[in-house]
């Protein structure tokens, strides 16, 4: 799939703010990039690749290895379930099954609408809300296979 | 603006003047900002100074935004002083009540008070959660305004490296460490005055720090709430290593995951910085030292130190063989000494209160404190930092409050996807890294997960399977298919179709993952699976009964 041409000026800003320490600031520029674009898109992972002088098949490397990275655009809402240990003994696998069905979506899949990414992460660190998710950047704790459906109901009810 | 420390005296003058400008007669509101912001903790601190606004108390009383408490399951917390009274369970409707009549006349709202057997406890001192613990790496966290330097001052903070530079000479830094008997709290309970004196010793002009602040076992948040409630304590920690080895430049390798963590670490290294206590020529002694975060990228190896330091430089995330040790050859081949985050934040109070006085809390094998994450099946879920040799039976009973509902403790899985379940029959073991190991668990970093008679024993080893054979970073054959297979068979016996033979196929397998992986990782990851086959035989028996 052709992907349609992108503003690239980003890149040149974010590569610029690194300056010199080219090799180490890679995975920094990486997340900086895709933070502006919600996703890594190919043009612009080419355009780092020719500004920092770092050959693709690194960046490749890099982006696939690290499981924050993602080459395809994100929905609008990023629902982050969390499967830690906390989680699992108290019902997480039941509730992301809830989030899934209702929203037609496996892990890692957005929804046709690109409202929502489905994903799961192995620990958000609030073990003590478990089971609990996280909707952008807002935390949802104790969750029942009941109360995460409206959760999720309320943040598709948004208008765009 | 701070004005730049220039000596030892400036800095106990800024602690001093601190003092005096808050020795009036306030009532100091403490809420957690950190970890119950999840549970709504911004929106009753936004409540709270609305009201003292308009109540005009903002002379009577002075609200400050700390970091975690502990009791995380009666998030959103606070706590009132000086009556020390403990709330929690605080919402939006309830603050003007709390100002009236705590704040105000000091009488206690009785529902928002702890209860436990039906008795509600409204004194902070007085809840076994609180009594039981001591706090020495957690001493200021769920005190201070973590976003403020002075008052991590005001609480003697950096003058344990003030002393470092000025009063005593690394040799002496480093027997201290190595006599305090303090060992990495990170997982392998290494000793740390040890890897501190071969960084020392090693050859080379430029020399790293490197914390280790990647805490990706599921179910852990020590160094989190570390992070997020006293930055300064863990950046002082790396002031006190880099002198003493001799390096310039320090790392704090943070999880991206931690979004709270990663901004209280920015904030703490500016206001380091504008006094001066990072920077060129500290304390006007020539002496240089900056830090620099770099965020993970959602790498569960990249706690592994080698892995870690591929990241820094920009690689991926992939261990190499040791020796070289990173003490001789780390980060761009340079000398590289790291630490975990508890590890680096025990280094002030060690060097401040002495060696000796560290040594006489906790036990032989493991001297000092350690912080548990509690969670699972236990009813007081939070932060717990308790001296070593503390049993389980204390940690899950007395200060977690035992198991919610009618339901019987089945076990503790310690040590993340590389530990162990520990079951009843060990609850009253003094828990130090020696003893933890022969029960077939491992100290780890501190994540204690509680399991209640409806947790399924096979599920959990298949859980961590799944987790390690996903992180695992492929480079060494053993890992990377040992895995593979072992969550296979997992698998297939939890979902009834497993054979007689998976026993001895999963010990097999385990044992080769265990010999030949090339590092922790692969190392560790059968420790699951092998102590649920210990202590839970009869569980893989009854699946395996109903399959055939």
């Amino acid at each position: 799939m052709e992907e349609k041409t992108i503003d690239l000026r980003p890149v040149n800003r974010i590569v610029s703010e690194y300056g010199n320490d080219k090799d180490s600031n890679l995975i920094a520029v990486l997340q900086q990039t895709q933070d502006k674009y919600g996703y890594l898109p190919k043009q612009a992972l080419k355009e780092v690749s020719r500004l920092m002088d770092v050959p693709l098949t690194r960046i490749f490397g890099i982006v696939t290895f690290y499981s924050q990275f993602t080459f395809t655009p994100r929905g609008k809402h990023a629902i982050k379930i969390c499967s830690g240990t906390a989680c699992h003994v108290k019902g997480a696998e039941d509730v992301k099954q809830v989030v899934k069905e209702q929203l037609n979506v496996v892990e890692g899949e957005t929804t046709a609408d690109y409202q929502f990414t489905l994903e799961t992460v192995a620990c958000i660190g609030t073990c003590f809300l478990a089971p609990v998710m996280m909707v952008d950047e807002k935390y949802f704790g104790k969750l029942t296979t009941d109360t995460v459906a409206g959760i999720v109901d309320k943040y598709s009810g948004e208008k765009t | 603006m701070l004005k730049s420390l220039q000596s030892y005296d400036d800095l106990v003058s800024m602690r001093k003047s601190h003092d005096k400008k808050h020795k009036r007669d306030t009532v100091k509101v403490s809420i957690c900002m950190t970890g119950c912001r999840a549970l709504g903790a911004e929106e009753v601190y936004d409540e709270f100074r609305k009201q003292i606004k308009t109540q005009k108390l903002q002379d009577k009383v002075e609200i400050v935004e700390t970091g975690c408490q502990g009791l995380c399951a009666r998030a959103p917390v606070m706590t009132i002083d000086p009556m020390g009274v403990f709330y929690g369970r605080v919402t939006v409707d309830i603050v003007p009540d709390i100002i009236s009549n705590t704040v105000l006349k000091g009488e206690v709202i009785n529902k928002l008070c702890y209860a436990e057997a039906g008795k509600k406890i409204p004194y902070l001192k007085d809840i076994p959660f609180y009594s039981k613990q001591k706090k020495i790496v957690l001493r200021n966290c769920g005190i201070i305004d973590p976003k403020n330097i002075e008052q991590y001052i005001a609480r003697k903070g950096y003058e344990a490296f003030a002393m470092a530079l000025f009063d005593v000479d690394p040799n002496y830094i480093i027997n201290e460490i190595k006599n305090s008997g303090l060992r990495g709290r990170g997982g392998a309970g290494f000793p740390t005055g040890l890897k501190w004196e071969f960084c020392r010793k090693a050859k080379g002009d430029v020399k790293y720090i490197i914390c280790n602040a990647d805490e990706g076992d599921p179910g852990a948040f020590m160094d989190r709430a570390v992070l997020e409630g006293d930055p300064h304590a863990v950046i002082e920690g790396m002031l006190i290593a880099a002198h003493t080895i001799g390096s310039e430049k320090g790392f704090i390798y943070v999880r991206a995951e931690y979004p709270i963590a990663v901004s209280h670490l920015k904030n703490a290294i500016a206001q380091a910085r504008e006094l001066n206590l990072l920077g060129n020529n500290i304390f006007g002694t020539g002496f240089n030292f900056d830090l620099e975060i770099k965020m993970g990228a959602g790498a569960f190896v990249c706690g592994e130190e080698t892995a870690l330091i591929a990241s820094i430089e920009g690689k991926r995330g992939m261990p190499r063989p040791r020796p070289p040790f990173p003490a001789n050859s780390g980060l761009w081949n340079k000398p590289t000494n790291i630490n975990n985050v508890e590890t680096l934040a025990n280094i002030p109070v060690i060097l401040s209160n002495g060696s000796e006085w560290y040594k006489q809390i906790g036990t032989k094998n493991g001297t000092g404190t350690k912080i548990f994450a509690l969670a699972g099946k236990v009813k007081n879920t939070g932060l717990v930092e308790v001296p070593m040799g503390t049993t389980l039976r204390e940690i899950i009973f007395d200060i977690g409050g035992g198991i919610p509902g009618r339901r019987e403790f089945k076990a503790a899985q310690m040590g993340g996807p590389s530990g162990g379940c520990v079951p009843a029959e060990h609850l009253d073991l003094p828990i130090d890294y020696e003893t933890v190991k022969e029960v077939g668990a491992i100290m780890g970093s501190g994540g204690l997960i509680v399991m209640d008679s409806d947790t399924s024993m096979v599920d959990i080893a298949r859980y961590f399977m799944g987790f390690v054979q996903d992180e695992s970073c492929g480079k060494c054959v053993p890992c990377r298919v040992g895995t593979k297979k072992m969550l296979d068979i997992l698998t297939r016996i939890t979902e009834g179709n497993g054979c007689r033979s998976d026993i001895e196929d999963l010990k097999e397998m385990a044992y080769v993952t265990k010999t030949a992986s090339l590092c922790g990782l692969g190392q560790t990851a059968p420790n699951p699976v092998l102590s649920t086959i210990r202590y839970f035989m009869n569980e893989y028996e009854d699946l395996l009964k109903t399959g055939s």
